[in-house]
């Protein structure tokens, strides 16, 4: 395939799935909310309410973009796109599958995390930036939160990067290849607490992508719906398709670090067309199981307090990581042919 | 920016208006608070958002005209200000109830009390974020307002009671109702105990988070759970036994630690002790009237000061009565419990985070048109 033809197609699935995605979870979250709560769900749009998103998306766009009175215009209006952009510039080197990523970058995973921390200043921005007091209290508790969540999250990673001993996404993926039990979350060879580490990452990324128990930026029973609050019609619904854009990046990492990404549980991969499909199966399987574990938690638990996240963080994960890294430094040491 | 939001721009502290259009305040509250950035300095409840005048209306309207009112003060337990007012006019026009007619007062307002406690429930995992168990406290109301629908005739504003009596017996399709209910609700309660009580997340934003004491609870009135939370055991069907309710067997749930914990405990304990007297009553059932012989149909209190409290789900609901010897009140007064209640946010809120804070104000149960009246 020609390089400019490849890359165009590919910008064109990259936006089309991180906005299908974000519509389709939105769905997902409601039915799934619906299914736990006792109750059905959107059902009059379309058979099961499929066509819900859509109508949901038609009416956002339908409404006055305003700007609040005292607020900045530059910022009120670039914040949204400050967290959905670099959403999908992180898709880009993402491995669908062996042969199906945009990108094969060598330090794939250096840029999504780079692109992530783009997220928080695009919430501090927005927040700041509507003029309303609700939104400014959201947008500091954003940053504090991720500051502290940043760092367990990294500590984490690097013990992978340690491990695989490269950035490039694919290349840890290959790196599990075989049965299940060389996913990196069974290598206890490796290190002990790597079921551990897979769990600290997987809060790390609940924190990061703002979701429940961690939504205290948005936290809409006490401010109101945080930095959103002053958002009118799509510049809210930019935000929240960003979120769940996030929320797939994040769920993706965790899959592509810990369990094996596009390989399947058994020994077996089909060459050319057919392998593409079987990684992309194996793949977004996991995925969607590690989405719909995030929609679980958030209808299921309150939200913490502030300072409970920041303890954790601190007094928990943070300990934690750094001794797994240790750990892991030593037994990579101790058995160097593994 | 004027008026009240005019600041000086030196000033290390802003002001926060919460309500009255606010998700955390459940009604047209209104609580300005002084904030040094996410700590509160001071709170000052606003209120009379929804003020419609109740006790005015007492004055101008016949002693039965003012019966649909009480409904209409806390739509949450309205058959317990239904039963304040009756019983504060019977105690002033020296009015006798038929037995029958007070267990069936009895059982509706304990079945009134648990849909109450079930929504405040709800309601306050809701404010605190996690949105399911509302959903699954409604589930139970629900059967409960399908009960009291069918004796009752409403669903939510009761107009049930009248002077001597009630206006419409159960009949067995009620009493079974009632029972299969109680087993039902026995049955989820662990649920409840299982996805909430005992969540970890749960139990480290209310425990000692709000702590109210005794003494504070006593110089604002508090009164209800919120009072019991603190330690200080006193329930009105208990201490100032009105109706049956000697009669029964129940304990007062009371609890030390005055956190918000405590609040919460003590309204998962009291559903249980509803249930309980529930049971009792259905069994004790006696046959007979439900309105007296000789049917009320002019109400002229002795000229007089008459006082009846009864214990509602939110706490002391008094009502006095001024009568000067003619067909409507001199003066009416009701003493409403979450007016109260509320009246302690400002001094127990002072220095806490704003999130806690919210997690107490929901740990009060209010019900503003129940403040405003």
């Amino acid at each position: 395939m020609p390089e400019p033809f490849r890359v165009i197609l590919f910008i064109i699935f990259v936006m089309a799935f991180a906005g299908l995605n974000a519509a389709y979870l939105v769905w997902c979250e409601r039915k799934g909310a619906g299914h736990i709560q006792r109750r059905i769900g959107p059902k009059e749009v379309g058979p099961f309410g499929l066509l819900q998103p859509i109508a949901d998306g038609i009416k956002l766009m339908t409404k006055q973009l305003f700007l609040p009175k005292g607020a900045d215009p530059l910022l009120f209006m670039a914040a949204p796109l400050m967290v959905m952009v670099p959403a999908i510039m992180s898709f880009m080197v993402i491995p669908f599958s062996e042969t199906f990523v945009a990108r094969e970058v060598n330090i794939g995973l250096l840029m999504i995390f780079a692109f992530a921390s783009v997220n928080v200043l695009g919430l501090l921005l927005g927040g700041w930036g509507s003029g309303n007091k609700y939104a400014v209290i959201a947008a500091a508790r954003c940053v504090s939160q991720n500051i502290a969540y940043e760092i367990p999250m990294l500590v984490t990673t690097i013990t992978m990067v340690m491990v695989t001993n490269t950035m490039n996404l694919n290349e840890i993926v290959r790196a599990q290849a075989g049965w299940f039990f060389h996913w990196h979350i069974f290598r206890l060879d490796i290190s002990l607490l790597m079921p551990v580490a897979f769990l600290i990452f997987f809060v790390c990324s609940l924190a990061e992508t703002n979701r429940a128990p961690f939504d205290m930026a948005e936290a809409e029973s006490e401010l109101i719906a945080g930095a959103y609050t002053e958002y009118p019609g799509m510049g809210f619904g930019v935000f929240f398709m960003g979120e769940y854009a996030n929320i797939v990046i994040g769920c993706a990492l965790s899959v592509i670090l810990f369990l094996g990404g596009w390989q399947s549980p058994i020994p077996f991969h089909p060459v050319g067309f057919l392998g593409v499909i079987w990684g992309l199966f194996w793949f977004l399987t996991k995925l969607y199981a590690l989405i719909f574990t995030v929609i679980w938690i958030r209808w299921t638990y309150p939200r913490t307090q502030f300072y409970e996240l920041l303890n954790l963080s601190w007094k928990v994960l943070i300990p934690i990581s750094l001794f797994n890294l240790i750990l892991t430094a030593l037994q990579i040491k101790i058995f160097p042919w593994l | 920016m004027n008026g009240l939001f005019q600041q000086d721009v030196n000033q290390e502290t802003f002001i926060l208006n919460l309500g009255p259009q606010h998700p955390a305040t459940h009604g047209v509250l209104r609580v300005k608070l002084e904030m040094d950035g996410e700590y509160i300095v001071d709170a000052e409840p606003v209120l009379g958002y929804i003020h419609r005048m109740h006790e005015k209306m007492g004055e101008n309207r016949t002693w039965a005209q003012f019966l649909p009112n009480c409904g209409r003060m806390d739509y949450l337990s309205a058959l317990s200000y239904n039963h304040g007012y009756v019983a504060a006019v019977e105690r002033a026009a020296g009015i006798e109830v038929p037995e029958r007619a007070e267990y069936l007062r009895v059982i509706t307002v304990e079945l009134n009390r648990i849909s109450s406690h079930l929504l405040w429930f709800g309601a306050f995992v809701l404010d605190l974020g996690g949105f399911t168990p509302l959903l699954y406290a409604f589930d139970d109301r629900e059967q409960i307002l399908d009960l009291l629908e069918s004796v009752t005739g409403s669903r939510l504003t009761y107009c049930y009671f009248r002077f001597g009596g009630v206006y419409n017996d159960i009949d067995d399709s009620f009493i079974t109702g009632t029972r299969e209910f109680i087993k039902r609700l026995r049955k989820r309660m662990p649920m409840y105990d299982a996805l909430v009580t005992k969540n970890i997340i749960l139990i480290k934003r209310l425990k000692d988070i709000g702590p109210i004491s005794k003494d504070m609870a006593r110089r604002y009135g508090a009164t209800g759970p919120v009072a019991r939370g603190s330690g200080i055991d006193f329930d009105v069907r208990k201490h100032e036994p009105y109706s049956v309710y000697s009669e029964f067997d129940f304990d007062i749930p009371v609890y030390e630690e005055g956190d918000s914990m405590a609040r919460y405990m003590v309204r998962m304990d009291e559903i249980e002790q509803s249930m309980r007297i529930i049971e009792q009553a259905l069994d004790k059932l006696p046959e007979g009237e439900i309105q007296p012989k000789k049917a009320v149909k002019l109400v002229k209190p002795e000229k007089g000061d008459y006082y009846h409290a009864v214990e509602a789900a939110r706490g002391s609901f008094g009502v006095r009565i001024v009568s000067d010897g003619t067909n409507s009140a001199y003066r009416l007064k009701l003493r409403s419990p979450t007016y109260s209640n509320l009246s302690l946010f400002g001094e127990a809120s002072r220095g806490m985070l704003l999130p806690d804070a919210l997690a107490l104000m929901g740990s009060l149960d209010l019900v503003i048109p129940e403040i405003d009246r």
